[in-house]
């Protein structure tokens, strides 16, 4: 059975207006007007243990929303959602032991402590058995390289070791699902690289569900097995990246290096994008037009130095999608 | 169990740290205490009827009332006040633990924290130099003690009801302001309660403020006898439990406001 079931969640919320103007404040003291802002209109998947999804969505769409109502700190207006068996919320204490979460934007360590106290604390707090806690405290100390960090008191890391500590606060109970809310938000290069890695490798040996929000399309790329896009409130699409991109964006790029500057380049079954001195763009439909075919075709025309083909990036292809829905 | 009382050990320790404003606020309150003693031993030379207090008993009742002074709910705890500011106190309930006793033990750890800190110095050179007495009897110092947790419990219960109804006032000050005042007022931390009109002295008898203060300083220097320590002592646990009643109350209504409404 699946792990998380949602079906037709729906959450509005009421927001106050005010006109401007001290004369908007006044009549806003007497007579309230309330908006209705429709954030979640009917979203329902399902997802499997051990999957790794990706979740993204423009500004607004309702990704913050939804992870708030799994994770079980927003109740919906109506729709069914059951995680682990479980109703978020109306068996709050029982369902936030089995999730963990992490936000980019804040941290659940405490701010004056050393981060090994906030871990003691989070033992306490989830009753994690002792033998249990220096098991998995020992391999996340290890993966995560914290050993050195232990007795920095939190306000003095850097974001990418307060990241380093942050997931391993949300894994030292065991959570069976992982909630990771824009977790690579403002973190360098390196650290980017090393937090994929770890939640790969987590994901794959210990077969923790992650759920991703993110902004950051190489995180999607490199992570995820399966990609959920929202917008307004609705699933727009649902499956793995390969899927999305075929529905989307099918065509690829053969980007050709010539030894002559500003060759006429051209063939019939492709268009030409760009040409920059030596290097051509060329776009072709790979299920019309074999690659193979065409690179011969060409280089048969030109002397080549250089070629590679690839796809969209994933960014122009979401890019593509949220304008085709005009979000 | 043992949760709570990890957050409250954490919460201590990191209060511990804050000594800067421990000796800040051991100057002040010294120097609150002379001026407080000076105007009572004047108001004492100054009238020949006969006061419900004795000098002696005054003193003493002045020094603890500044000894003790950080245990008085007349303050929000910033930190929870920022959470719900903020709109993040909908993470809190990504705890496994009851939210109300999580805030309690945070409001346990910000009472006893800053006491402890001020406390021990002030009573040391208070008791040795300013005139303050020891407790009456060694039944009255154990009377003293006892109720001292109870105007603790009181004291925290009060505090998690007004850190609770913050979500409701945004700012937080209004409730925190109404608080501080009613508090400084009726705990007798202004003037000793006997020395109130007969009426004033009737109402502030039932109100739970004097649990925090009055009782426990006045069954400290004999004032109330030992004898009657049960009878204060029932009214500050069941003021206790009206107070966790309604926090616990206020809370369940708050965060089904929040749970429905988003933060």
């Amino acid at each position: 059975m699946a792990q998380i079931v949602v079906e037709d969640l729906v959450k509005t919320f009421r927001i106050a207006e005010r006109s401007p103007g001290i004369w908007g404040a006044l009549r806003g003291v007497a007579k309230r007007r309330y908006r209705t802002v429709s954030a979640l209109d009917g979203v329902s998947f399902e997802i499997e243990p051990g999957e790794l999804v990706g979740y993204i969505g423009p500004n607004g769409a309702g990704k913050s929303t939804t992870v708030k109502v799994i994770s079980g700190i927003l109740v919906p207006d109506s729709g069914r959602r059951e995680i682990l068996g479980r109703v978020p919320w109306w068996e709050r204490i029982a369902h936030v032991r089995c999730i963990g979460v992490v936000f980019g934007q804040r941290t659940q360590l405490w701010w004056d402590l050393p981060v090994i106290e906030s871990f003691e604390l989070l033992r306490e707090i989830y009753s994690v058995p002792p033998e249990e806690y220096r098991r998995t405290l020992d391999e996340l100390v290890q993966v995560l390289d914290l050993e050195p960090l232990l007795d920095v008191p939190v306000r003095q890391l850097s974001l990418g070791q307060r990241m380093r500590c942050d997931l391993a606060a949300a894994l030292l109970h065991g959570p069976s699902i992982l909630f990771l809310d824009e977790p690579t938000i403002g973190l360098d290069a390196v650290s980017k690289l090393e937090f994929r890695d770890f939640i790969k490798r987590f994901n794959r040996e210990r077969g923790v569900t992650v759920i991703l929000t993110t902004h950051d399309m190489d995180d999607i790329e490199v992570l995820c097995t399966r990609v959920m896009v929202i917008g307004e409130g609705r699933i727009l699409s649902d499956g793995t990246l390969e899927a999305l991109r075929e529905s989307i964006a099918p065509e690829r790029r053969l980007i050709v290096d010539l030894e002559e500057q500003d060759a006429a380049v051209s063939d019939p079954e492709a268009t030409v994008m760009r040409r920059e001195g030596h290097r051509v763009h060329l776009s072709f439909d790979p299920r019309r037009t074999p690659a193979a075919g065409l690179i011969a075709r060409i280089a048969s025309q030109h002397p080549v130095r250089d070629l590679f083909v690839e796809s969209p990036p994933i960014e122009e292809i979401v890019a593509r999608m949220y304008d085709e829905q005009r979000l | 169990m043992r949760a709570y009382g990890a957050i409250l050990s954490a919460n201590f320790r990191t209060l511990l740290q804050y000594r800067a404003a421990a000796i800040a606020g051991f100057t002040t309150q010294i120097f609150w205490g002379f001026i407080r003693v000076m105007i009572f031993e004047a108001f004492f030379r100054s009238s020949s009827a006969s006061q419900p207090m004795t000098v002696d008993e005054v003193v003493t009742y002045i020094w603890l009332g500044q000894a003790f002074i950080m245990l008085l709910p007349w303050n929000i705890d910033r930190e929870i006040h920022n959470l719900i500011r903020s709109g993040h106190v909908g993470y809190e309930l990504l705890r496994p633990v009851d939210l109300y006793n999580l805030w309690f033990s945070r409001a346990m750890a910000y009472r006893t924290a800053p006491t402890l800190l001020r406390a021990v110095p002030l009573l040391t050179l208070a008791l040795l130099f300013l005139g303050m007495g020891l407790p009456a009897s060694p039944e009255a110092g154990l009377a003293f003690a006892l109720s001292m947790v109870g105007a603790l419990l009181i004291s925290c219960a009060f505090t998690t009801l007004v850190n609770v109804t913050m979500m409701w006032t945004i700012s937080g000050q209004g409730a925190a302001t109404m608080a501080g005042i009613a508090v400084t007022i009726f705990t007798g931390m202004v003037v000793p309660i006997p020395f109130f009109p007969e009426w004033a002295q009737t109402v502030m008898e039932v109100l739970p403020f004097r649990g925090i203060a009055d009782t426990p300083y006045r069954l400290y220097t004999g004032h109330i006898p030992a004898g009657d320590a049960l009878f204060h002592l029932a009214h500050q646990l069941a003021w206790t439990a009206a107070l966790v009643l309604a926090g616990r109350w206020v809370l369940s209504r708050g965060l089904r406001r929040l749970v429905v409404q988003g933060g």
